[in-house]
């Protein structure tokens, strides 16, 4: 039995970092294949701010897919049309970015409770309200924009995609900070672990493994000094990341995000509000679509009626190859944005290499198919 | 007879780290009714995979001699080819079908590849006649009760000509008529020389109609009783299933009834789905403080309905009636309502509704009561590990840690679980629904023992059980229900099987 139990431990711990292996051995190979680009400082911001909307996009439809397996395939439409309809406000009736920002999340929520409504409380499949939605919102945004693409923003407005905090040392700073707190809150924690009597990890592989994060930060901050700093979307994402996994892997509330997804009946059977739950869900999806259709937006520096075309399909894509379950129940935020990161790597290593989008899709396509058969065949092994 | 439809000769499966089936033997003679008995994971389930091709050739060691010939299934297919059908557990149909196209699934009534709908019909119906269900063929199969679903897969097996039918728990989900009936079908088929293995809990079912059982513990073959020469008792089976005599099925305990804890007085519910049909009928019961009260009766009288409605509605409409807890009119809207006035509600589907099968113990555990583990909306994983810990300790949960997923446990282990989440919310009101469906005895008694324990702390158990034994071994109070109403309570001496059946029928009557 002993056996069985450390086979079991080393089973999940590689299945926990096997993407992340994937997503280095992945950057490891476009290095070598687009000779050194890759990972050079100026391409390494630029992947960030390429891919700062997939993955707020991501961590979003994350969500909807661990509390009921459902997607939201709207959430492309509904960045163009929160693009349009800042595009009117601050471009054509001049508005000022500071309450055209606000405006855009509440109409992002008010899309949310919209199809979070038909979804939750009227039982209709989230596939089909957000299909329809996907059709609404791409059709509205013709609407508003009747068809033109409407430029230029402010500069105050693109900064948000552009731009980044004070001078490149900030980069250096906050790796600082950042290093700092993650050594403080690592050893608390083991202390912690200590004093309530539980098994923790060797002195050697825990000091180890903290120096190695830290080098990772550390290098990783250097990196951004090298080029311009640190860009004003990284801290976006950043931010949305940590608060989004601490909720998730840390709160009652995204605990009870699991049990419904694991198991609705037993759900309800144990006091939680589903309806509820799910609703808030879909709001938040639709909260963070119009966050991305602003960071987007800003990147584009204009609103097009094509915008966010197969975001949704991108974002689904992350979560599945970052171990998320269709089913629900099953997933993580770390994992959903790794498996941003494959796909936004890919992207960007086969663009230098100059390979058609063509061949993009088809390689993006078989990556996805590829990751979850991974993750089904080691799974039935583990159970056999 | 004493010629040998099937012989299973040193069958030995193993999976990683557990030898599962350790040289299991298994002789049936034809045309007869051989009944396996053993407790949950004692390797019934795995020898009737080995049986029927589902672990093929080759992923065993040992022989499957039958009909005089040695074989070597390599799959499903193949062993029904050979005559011999196993009827699951869990229904294999397909409810949005119809009768007919349920029994000919897979073996369509065809020419060319197009179905041949009049011959589809009037074979079912000469099938379906030899398992005695007289329904319209082409009916929707889900509109059937569940007991007669389980004669169509019956007759989807004769179907195929079967010489040899396997029955894993048949009458689990059967109500006392149902089971009747089933049984009788077996006994009849028995008579027209048909083969059947029957798995089953239900002893007393056993012991009426089974020619042999054979006991396997362990993973091993204990003993194989015969009904001509050895005695097929109850107790003698249970004797060889756990090994050791089983002298008190129900652990005694101290009868310390306080004041009334919970009552309900003219529960009246209507139908959720049919507007204007009552489903409880003028409700009243009551429980006191450190007493177990059973709710006996048939399936469908409408014990879980009163279970659910009680628990945060979640069961009917126009819900009427006072509800008092330590002699206060309480008012439950919701599941949360019931949980914070400390009723707790332990569901009969412990797969379907009390776990969440892919999450480990631990966060099945405190799901109902997050509070205990969490500071202001943060869970604290530590604290939670020590209250899997306890838990697991406390109600002698059988696992390799609290970290395993709830789904791989057995079904007694399983329960424990869904039991130790009930008691984390410090429930007073535990209300129990069929609480060991498709578990062991000796899983039956430890959870006999926590219910004793309950009691014990002053708390009050209401429990619903099928099994009649049961619910008047346990009991100190039992009401019987009937069709939505309580049509008698016994106390004592009164509360006897005939006591209960009586009370349903002259409710019939009226």
């Amino acid at each position: 039995m002993d056996k069985l139990k450390g086979k079991f431990k080393i089973n999940t711990n590689i299945r926990q970092f096997s993407m992340l292996i994937a997503l280095v051995v992945i950057m490891v190979f476009f290095q070598w294949l687009t000779g050194g680009i890759l990972l050079t400082p100026q391409n390494v911001t630029n992947l960030i701010m390429q891919n700062g909307y997939v993955i707020i996009l991501t961590v979003g439809m994350l969500l909807c897919i661990v509390s009921s397996g459902s997607i939201d395939l709207s959430v492309g439409s509904v960045v163009a049309f929160v693009g349009a309809v800042l595009g009117e406000l601050i471009v054509g009736m001049g508005v000022s970015t500071y309450i055209a920002i606000p405006a855009a999340l509440v109409i992002g929520a008010l899309i949310g409770a919209w199809q979070g409504f038909w979804i939750a409380y009227m039982r209709i499949p989230a596939f089909i309200v957000t299909l329809a939605g996907m059709l609404v919102f791409r059709g509205l945004t013709q609407l508003v924009l009747q068809g033109h693409t409407v430029s230029p923003f402010p500069e105050g407005f693109t900064l948000i995609s552009s731009g980044f905090v004070a001078t490149p040392a900030a980069a250096l700073i906050l790796g600082g900070v950042a290093i700092a707190i993650y050594v403080f809150m690592s050893i608390r924690r083991r202390m912690k672990k200590r004093k309530n009597g539980f098994a923790v990890t060797s002195l050697a592989f825990f000091v180890i493994s903290l120096v190695a994060v830290s080098a990772a930060i550390g290098l990783f901050a250097l990196w951004l000094y090298l080029y311009k700093g640190v860009p004003v979307v990284l801290v976006l994402m950043l931010t949305l990341i940590i608060v989004y996994s601490f909720f998730v892997s840390k709160t009652v509330p995204g605990r009870y995000l699991y049990a419904m997804g694991g198991n609705e009946k037993a759900a309800i059977l144990s006091g939680i509000k589903t309806k509820k739950v799910l609703f808030l869900t879909f709001v938040n999806m639709s909260v963070l679509a119009a966050v991305a259709g602003i960071v987007y937006t800003s990147r584009l520096q204009a609103a097009t009626p094509t915008a966010g075309l197969n975001f949704e399909l991108d974002a689904i894509a992350a979560c599945f190859i970052g171990g998320a379950s269709n089913s629900g129940g099953v997933g993580t935020v770390i994992g959903a944005v790794i498996g941003a990161l494959v796909m936004g790597v890919l992207n960007n290593g086969l663009s230098i290499m100059g390979v058609g989008s063509d061949l993009v899709q088809t390689i993006k396509g078989l990556v996805l198919l590829a990751a979850v058969v991974f993750d089904i065949v080691s799974k039935s092994r583990a159970k056999a | 007879m004493g010629e040998y439809i099937l012989e299973m000769k040193n069958i030995v499966k193993e999976f990683p780290g557990v030898r599962a089936l350790d040289n299991v033997n298994l002789k049936v003679k034809k045309g007869t009714i051989h009944a396996l008995c053993g407790e949950n994971g004692a390797g019934k389930s795995t020898l009737m995979k080995v049986l029927s091709g589902i672990y093929p050739f080759g992923t065993y060691d040992g022989d499957i001699v039958f009909n005089g010939e040695v074989c070597k299934f390599s799959d499903i297919k193949d062993s029904e080819r050979h005559g011999i059908a196993i009827i699951h557990q869990e229904l294999a149909t397909i409810p949005n079908l119809s009768i007919a196209e349920n029994i000919f699934l897979g073996n369509e009534r065809e020419v060319h590849g197009i179905i041949d709908w009049e011959k589809t019909g009037s074979d079912a119906r000469e099938i379906m006649q030899k398992v005695g269900l007289y329904e319209e063929p082409t009916g929707k199969i889900s509109d059937l009760s569940v007991g007669k679903q389980q004669l169509c897969e019956i007759a989807k097996a004769l179907k195929k000509d079967a010489k040899l039918l396997i029955l894993d728990e048949p009458t689990a989900s059967l109500n006392e008529n149902d089971s009747e009936n089933l049984l009788n079908l077996l006994l009849e088929l028995k008579s027209r020389g048909i083969t059947s293995i029957v798995i089953s809990h239900k002893l007393n079912e056993i012991e009426r109609v089974a020619d042999e059982i054979t006991v396997i513990r362990d993973g091993s073959t204990i003993e194989t009783l015969e009904r001509d020469k050895d005695e097929i008792k109850e107790d003698r089976i249970i004797k060889g299933m756990v090994g050791r005599e089983i002298n008190d099925r129900f652990p005694k305990r101290e009868h310390k009834v306080g004041d009334i804890a919970f009552e309900i007085r003219n529960w009246t519910v209507e139908d959720p789905m049919v507007s204007g049909r009552t489903r409880l009928d003028n409700v009243n019961l009551k429980v006191y403080k450190g007493e177990v009260v059973g709710i006996a009766g048939l399936m469908g009288a409408g014990r879980t309905e009163l279970a659910m409605s009680i628990f945060g509605r979640l069961f009917g409409n126009k819900i009427s009636g006072e509800m008092l807890k330590d002699g206060k009119v309480i008012s439950i809207s919701n599941v949360k309502d019931a949980i914070r006035h400390k009723i707790a509600y332990v569901t009969e589907d412990r797969k379907g509704a009390g776990l969440i099968l892919d999450e480990d113990i631990r966060r099945n555990i405190t799901l109902a009561n997050m509070k205990k583990v969490s500071r202001t909306g943060v869970i604290d994983a530590d604290l939670e590990n020590m209250v899997g810990e306890e838990y697991k300790k406390k109600l002698g949960i059988k696992c390799s840690s609290i970290f395993q997923t709830t789904g791989n446990l057995s079904g007694g282990n399983q329960q424990k679980v869904v039991l130790g989440k009930w008691i984390l919310t410090e429930p007073d009101v535990l209300i129990l629904d069929e609480p060991t469906r498709g578990i062991d005895v000796g899983a039956k008694y430890e959870i006999y023992t926590i219910i004793n324990a309950l009691v014990a702390e002053g708390k009050s158990v209401i429990m619903i059980s099928s099994e009649l034994p049961e619910v008047l071994g346990v009991s100190d109070r039992v009401y019987v229900m009937n069709e939505g109403k309580i049509v008698g309570e016994l106390k004592g001496a009164e509360a006897t099987p005939e006591g209960v059946m009586s009370a349903i029928i002259k409710n019939r009557r009226l």
